[in-house]
């Protein structure tokens, strides 16, 4: 039985998100946004399945499809907003952009560009907990196209080989970039390829946000209690493009029209009244979760610009020499 | 004060580190060795890499702290850097600076970018630990020194130590620097020796050190082409030319500051760098000579490089490759008659 301010939290995360992704959409199409942006509709259920299972300072990495993991891991929309639009006061300091939005106070380690750079990070951020005798959870997000690089890999043989407890999060949205998953994969599952490291794995529906939650709860439980990684993958479908601008001619409409079927927010509606929210309840939330998206993207339009030699500062803790002005 | 090898110091630094903060960390491929027959009375801490350097570390500190890993350089780059943003100090070992390509994505892009991306929230506070140079009779693929390929990355620092006193007293700095250091050690140093005070004090990156002092020519020379600096200093003192040799010692950052004023006093510049010579070090430094004490110049700077050639293995050619003492001195003689 899940706590209802929990599930309150749930549907509130969910439709932010996706109330967050359309209006970012819709700003690109009809005016612009400096830079890539690589909208994540589709994955609400596992941004926020997973971030439900977690605490706020618990370690994550997430990818240059990173909103959704954002959001749901706590940080400020009105910082994420300003980011995207490049402003001084983003999150990043406008230094990073769309595929960087992250909060290390969060417990974001970093949104990384580079396919399969954050298992390993994360990784670390596990040793690090194991040896000073802590708890906290890790948890590393990548999808599908991860899953042949060999940084991936080698992470996961370390975790296996060092009984590291952390959890390699797959979202298999169907696309790895422009390329369909059922061709990339060499295995009749995806997570068949964790049985190389001998590493428990678990299959679950990605567009179902309980389904979610609740397997990433019952591995974390299993991690820590057999000091062994665990591998999820999560079955979704990707909406968006790889990227906004995207032409998407390589996804043919039945799929899209099939996937829409089990659209995770459609799922979340429909299983609403099974969590004990009426039809008053999710209005409010809904309500709410549009209204805060609106006050984001109001708040980032006043925003200024950083100056140009902002770009000089936080390369280094300290450098004795002064970087060139 | 004790006569140490740069391979002593380098260890003497590593065992005070780990005294002193328990959150210093060593990672690498057989640092310890011997792992997985310990249970047969194989010997755990067998190899200490395989130059000896960290022999002795694992018995010490114990397998925690002390990890061999696999051959899996992306994998245990990519967990010292989670490591190092969440609170430890992680050491890492790349065996040769040759396989810097299988984890360089995560130096570039990740340890050297994640404070600035992310609006300068974490510090990555990690040392590399490499093996340079030529002159082992190892082959293109385990000789290179490729100083300027993590020069050039913003967010890196790069050391590489000449003798025993800086390599402990730098790698002393390294450790405890909050931003992540690549710390180049040059396989044909490591037996090398000098007197090192035992309560030695960190050396602070970004300070350069006069080798030698002198008036008619400076030498600034890199790494293990300090010994060569020296031997030619030498000769050429028998001739009344006096040599001023400049030891960057840090090569970002770079005390520029000690290289313009010893070119200040002579007006006459060689750079002798191991490495390469497109895009290196001593065209960088070049380069910042001619930009920034012009009208102090007699002659143009001279560089002395290797060719632009992978590092051969054959000993002519290997020999051929490296500068040379000879080079250094022909070079100065050049410029004497300026």
């Amino acid at each position: 039985m899940i706590e209802k301010k929990k599930i309150n939290w749930i549907y509130k995360k969910i439709f932010t998100i996706r109330f967050f992704e359309e209006r970012i959409k819709k700003i690109a199409k009809e005016k612009t946004v400096p830079g890539y942006l690589h909208t994540c509709i589709g994955s609400e259920a596992i941004c926020v399945g997973v971030m439900a299972a977690l605490n706020q300072d618990d370690w994550i990495s997430s990818t240059y499809r990173n909103h959704g993991h954002a959001i749901a891991k706590g940080c400020e929309l009105n910082e994420i907003t300003s980011e995207i639009y490049g402003r001084k006061t983003g999150i990043c300091k406008g230094r990073g952009g769309s595929m960087h939005i992250s909060d290390f106070s969060k417990g974001m380690l970093g949104s990384f560009g580079i396919v399969a750079a954050g298992p390993a990070v994360v990784l670390g951020a596990a040793l690090q907990e194991k040896i000073n005798k802590s708890n906290k959870t890790c948890v590393s997000f990548f999808g599908d196209g991860a899953i042949h690089n060999g940084a991936f890999h080698e992470a996961a043989g370390l975790a296996k080989l060092w009984d590291i407890p952390m959890i390699f999060v797959c979202e298999n949205n169907g696309y790895a970039e422009a390329t369909a998953t059922d061709w990339h994969l060499n295995t009749k599952e995806l997570s068949d390829i964790t049985k190389a490291y001998d590493m428990l794995s678990y299959i679950g529906d990605g567009n179902n946000v309980f389904e979610v939650y609740d397997i990433t709860k019952k591995a974390i439980n299993e991690a820590k209690q057999k000091n062994t990684p665990i591998f999820l993958e999560f079955k979704n479908y990707r909406f968006s493009g790889q990227y906004e601008g995207d032409t998407q001619l390589y996804q043919p409409q039945e799929e899209i029209d099939k996937a829409k079927q089990n659209d995770p927010i459609k799922l979340a509606k429909e299983n609403s009244s099974k969590y004990g929210l009426n039809k008053n309840d999710l209005e409010k939330i809904i309500n709410e979760a549009r209204e805060e998206v609106d006050k984001a993207f109001d708040f980032a339009d006043t925003q200024p610009w950083p100056q140009p030699e902002d770009a000089l500062e936080e390369v280094y803790v300290n450098y004795p020499v002064e970087i060139n002005r | 004060m004790t006569i140490k090898t740069v391979k002593d110091a380098i260890n003497d630094a590593l065992v005070q580190s780990f005294e002193e903060d328990k959150n210093v960390i060593l990672m690498g491929e057989d640092i310890a060795g011997g792992k997985g027959r310990e249970q047969y009375q194989g010997t755990q801490d067998a190899w200490g890499g395989p130059f000896g350097v960290t022999q002795g570390l694992y018995t010490k500190f114990g397998g925690e702290r002390v990890r061999d890993t696999t051959i899996a350089e992306a994998g245990f780059f990519g967990a010292a850097i989670g490591a190092a943003m969440t609170g430890l100090r992680p050491i890492v070992e790349l065996m040769y600076v040759d396989f810097a390509g299988v984890c360089f994505d995560q130096m570039m892009n990740q340890a050297a970018k994640v404070r600035y991306m992310f609006g300068g929230k974490q510090k990555v506070p990690m040392v590399v630990r490499t093996v340079v140079g030529a002159g082992f009779r190892a082959g293109s693929e385990h000789s290179q020194t490729l100083y300027s390929l993590y020069t050039h990355i913003p967010g890196l620092k790069v050391v590489a130590p000449y003798d025993a006193y800086d390599a402990k007293g730098l790698l002393l700095s390294s450790i405890k620097d909050d931003d992540p250091v690549i710390f180049m050690e040059h396989k044909r140093l490591y037996m090398t020796s000098c007197e090192v005070p035992d309560d030695l004090k960190p050396i602070p990156l970004g300070k350069g050190r006069i080798r030698r002092e002198g008036s008619d020519v400076t030498i600034i020379a890199i790494q293990r082409m300090n010994l060569f600096a020296e031997e030619a200093a030498d000769e050429l003192k028998k001739i009344n030319i006096s040599c001023e040799i400049v030891d960057p010692r840090t090569y970002s950052p770079l005390d520029e500051e000690l290289i313009f004023q010893s070119v200040k006093k002579t007006g006459k510049v060689i750079v002798v760098d191991e490495s390469n010579p497109k895009c290196s070090l001593a065209s960088e430094i070049s380069s910042l000579i001619s930009e920034k004490c012009f009208s102090d110049l007699k002659a143009a700077v001279i560089k002395i490089t290797a060719p632009h050639t992978p590092v051969p293995f054959s000993p002519p050619m290997e020999d051929f490759y490296i500068p040379s003492t000879k080079k250094i001195i022909d070079a100065v003689k050049k410029l004497k008659d300026v």
